[in-house]
């Protein structure tokens, strides 16, 4: 094997006096893909950091083409050829997407920027990502996926040695991640050494040459990817067998819940009937943009829309979300952190924000507040430092936990989860499909949206997938299969299946 | 800000961890006190403390109103000119029927008119604000220039002055007082208090603050967003309304200069009392401290000769950004 071009040596790091990461080695070869996986928390996201010079590490050392090296700072890094992809998007939201590509690094004409050359570098770069975007759009106007190309595409532009990944694939729908999949084997064969992180198994399974699991900042294992079952590595990541993810279905009664007739949301939705019974888990699936999310939020109340919501029977007006909620309707966000969670403010005050009124009027009893946040912490199991800390802080599982308790503090009927699990390890996943399950035992019904075929065939009887706005059909019982739901969501089988069945 | 929030939150579980950011205000307030005592063995008197703080009670009073503004998100640059169009206005009506009717009531009804008009202008605001959405810096600059002119336009570019026996009869809502404590002291403490408990303690103040911290949030979490933040714009409107009430009988007159630069000064107030500028955090009791700070700063210069007088908006600039610069710390602290 060849030498390795990056590699950490009995690397340990403290933030004040806890230490997360404890003596890690790992090597990063050219021609190589190296996932790193472990739960959140687990010490993935630092020992990334100190491999891309944002961190510097506490012990132990850091080794670019064997010689110890102490990074100045992430720019340094990247001038030596380590380019990290944030999770989280670093592009400035009102420039083209050239100009966030050439970010820091123009290319220049004389003291003048060559602006003809960057776009045509970028046209080039998203060609070959298969990204159809105009380099000349302002990045606040292209959707979450093809940021994340955009993101590609930059770190692709700089000359990169090693290019570290954090959960590249979180927003991208299978086939983007193909796309995105054979720049990384594309990158291999050139012998860029590469490390991905991702909580999907199935893409690391798929990708990776060798697998290195972290636990609680330990490195629990690193062995080449071949001879991995994705059982192996949620074993090793969790610290025990994890017996089936996901628990038994729930039947569900025959009476309708949830009704939604002709509904339509101008642009972008068009004609979407689908009934909801009680105690029912029912999936929406669909590519990412294919309207699901826009449908969800119609029916709750979040956009304007047209068709009628009924709900046990009786009809819900448009854009009401309070009145919703009061009748026994809630949406739990996809984007957590954008629209979910007030990411400086306390585990309280998160929680108890839509109810507030419930709290005592005209003040607020915080003594009531606090047992609320007592039986939240309890009843779903969330795991946080300080009880007064900002949610920001808390790990993304946790903010998914409190997310939940904070939807469900309503007690309502019905609950719409658009992406129950995105971002969160396979520990806190099991313990969310539990409670999904739990809460259809308790004869409330459920409508789960993901991206994620085997959540979907996991949890629901019953799947309905969305296609350019509209339903493209709905899959039952022994139909709900990952070929079925593709092929909707492809739209490569309009209405077929509906009409047979 | 996160920093502010777990404090407060430990203050209330008995935790007392004393933290600059926090007590900044208040520390800076009694050295200003000390400062004063030790230059001036006059500062201290009861004749100075209540000119102080009947001076500082207009700006106080509307600063009030726009720590619920500024938390919710949003900015009101109107309510100098507010005050000055709300004032002239009363006075031109009040002057009107002042032959036709009795003293009280036409001093009632100018007292009322005060009131609605002020509550009339912050609904105005607030409405373009939300249903027309209009950028809130610039709508209110908008309307700050447009009630400066109308009240320019309406004293025909002199002085508005309230008749003599009207005057007589206001005088005491300014002068007059409790306990030698005088009337716009006392409605300020009172509006302080309420605002304070309103704002930390009902859903409403909940509401602003997260508002303040991300809208999207909060239109997620089933709040009303468009009612909460035309409310905070009418009651800042209601508010300006109350200091006009309290100021019309101290000079009995409005001019093209009334209520000149006020916007600044309870904005800058807000913010030196703690109050987050991008809004998402915002307190009340920060807010009266930073009035009293504003207005202090002005009164220890005029009662010594050791800095001229002129140079008050020069220290109180450097106050307010100061005040900002500990902010920032707050936020890189997170």
């Amino acid at each position: 094997m060849t030498a390795p071009i990056l590699a950490l040596r009995g690397v340990t790091r403290s933030f004040g006096p806890i230490e997360v990461l404890h003596g890690v080695d790992f090597a990063l070869h050219p021609g190589e893909v190296h996932a790193l996986i472990g739960e959140n928390g687990a010490g993935k996201s630092t020992a990334m950091k100190i491999l891309a010079g944002y961190l510097d590490p506490t012990g132990g050392e850091v080794l670019l083409d064997g010689t110890p090296i102490r990074f100045a700072g992430s720019d340094q890094a990247e001038d030596l050829g380590i380019i990290m992809i944030h999770q989280e998007f670093n592009l400035a939201e009102h420039l083209a997407v050239d100009q966030n590509v050439f970010l820091g690094r123009e290319l220049k004409r004389g003291w003048l920027l060559d602006h003809k050359a960057m776009r045509a570098r970028t046209a080039e770069l998203l060609a070959s990502l298969e990204c159809r975007v105009d380099p000349a759009e302002p990045v606040r106007r292209i959707s979450v996926p093809d940021k994340q190309m955009v993101e590609i595409a930059k770190a692709l532009s700089r000359k990169a040695r090693v290019l570290i990944m954090d959960e590249p694939t979180a927003v991208l729908t299978e086939r983007e991640t193909e796309v995105l999949f054979r720049q990384i084997e594309r990158l291999r064969a050139e012998g860029v050494a590469i490390l991905y992180t991702s909580h999907k198994l199935g893409e690391v399974s798929r990708i990776a040459d060798r697998v290195t699991v972290l636990r609680d900042g330990t490195m629990v294992r690193s062995d080449p990817a071949a001879g991995l079952t994705q059982d192996d590595m949620a074993a090793a990541m969790v610290g025990r067998e994890l017996s089936d993810l996901y628990p038994a279905k729930a039947a569900g009664g025959a009476e309708p819940v949830l009704e939604v007739e002709d509904l339509a949301v101008p642009g972008l939705v068009e004609d979407v009937s689908l009934t909801l019974r009680r105690g029912e888990v029912l999936g929406i699936g669909g590519l990412v943009g294919s309207g699901r999310t826009e449908l969800a939020e119609a029916i709750v109340g979040l956009r304007p829309r047209s068709g009628t919501v009924r709900l046990k029977g009786r009809e819900l007006a448009p854009e009401r979300v309070a009145e919703a909620m009061r009748a026994g309707l809630v949406y739990l966000t996809e984007d957590r952190k954008g629209a979910g969670l007030l990411l400086e403010k306390s585990l309280r005050e998160n929680l108890t924000l839509p109810l507030l009124e419930t709290f005592g009027w005209p003040l607020i009893d915080r003594r009531r507040e606090e047992a609320a946040l007592d039986k939240a912490i309890a009843d779903f199991a969330i795991r946080a430092p300080q009880r007064g800390m900002a949610v920001g802080n808390l790990s993304g599982g946790n903010q998914q936990k409190l997310l939940l308790a904070k939807t469900l503090l309503s007690d309502p009927d019905v609950i719409i989860i658009d992406e129950p699990t995105r971002g969160i390890d396979i520990g806190t996943k099991q313990q969310i499909y539990g409670l999904i399950a739990g809460l259809a035992a308790e004869g409330r019904s459920i409508i789960v949206i993901s991206s994620e075929m085997p959540e979907l065939i996991g949890l629901a009887s019953r799947v309905v997938v969305m296609h350019a706005g509209r339903k493209a059909g709905e899959l039952a019982g022994e139909a709900v299969t990952e070929g079925g739901i593709v092929r909707l969501a492809m739209g490569m089988e309009q209405t077929a299946r509906d009409n047979a069945a | 800000m996160s920093g502010t929030a777990s404090i407060s939150k430990n203050r209330a579980r008995g935790a007392r961890r004393p933290d600059l950011r926090v007590i900044g205000p208040l520390v800076a307030l009694v050295a200003l006190v000390l400062i004063g005592m030790a230059l001036n063995p006059n500062f201290l008197s009861y004749a100075n403390i209540t000119n102080v703080l009947a001076r500082s009670a207009f700006i106080g009073i509307i600063a009030i109103g726009m720590t619920f503004v500024i938390t919710a998100g949003g900015l009101d640059l109107s309510v100098g000119s507010m005050a000055a169009f709300v004032a002239g206005l009363a006075i031109l009506v009040m002057n009107a029927l002042a032959g036709s009717m009795a003293g009280l009531p036409v001093l009632l009804l100018g007292i009322a008119l005060a009131l609605l008009s002020g509550l009339a202008a912050g609904f105005i605001n607030g409405i373009l604000i939300t249903r027309a959405g209009i950028e809130a810096f610039i709508l209110t600059l908008g309307t700050m220039g447009i009630y400066r002119s109308l009240v320019t336009w309406l004293a025909d570019g002199g002085t508005l002055s309230l008749g003599y026996e009207l005057r007589e009869l206001y005088r005491p809502v300014y002068y007059g007082g409790l306990f030698g404590v005088s009337w716009p002291i006392i409605v300020f403490a009172l509006l302080a208090v309420l605002g304070e408990v309103v704002m930390r303690h009902t859903a409403f103040g909940r509401h602003c603050a997260a508002i303040g911290s991300n809208e999207k949030v909060a239109r997620y979490s089933s709040v009303a967003v468009t009612r909460v933040k035309l409310a905070t714009y009418v009651i800042l409107g209601l508010l300006v309304g109350i200091a006009v009430v309290m100021y019309v009988p101290r000079l009995g007159s409005a001019s093209a200069t009334t209520g000149l630069l006020w916007e600044l000064e309870a904005i800058a107030a807000v913010i030196i009392g703690g109050t987050l500028l991008k809004g998402g955090f915002g307190r009340v009791w920060g807010t009266v401290v930073g009035v009293l700070i504003l207005s202090l700063i002005g009164n220890l210069l005029n009662l010594t000769d050791f800095v001229s007088p002129y140079l008050n908006g020069a220290i109180q600039g450097v106050v307010i950004i100061l005040a900002v610069v500990l902010q920032r710390d707050t936020g890189a602290a997170r």
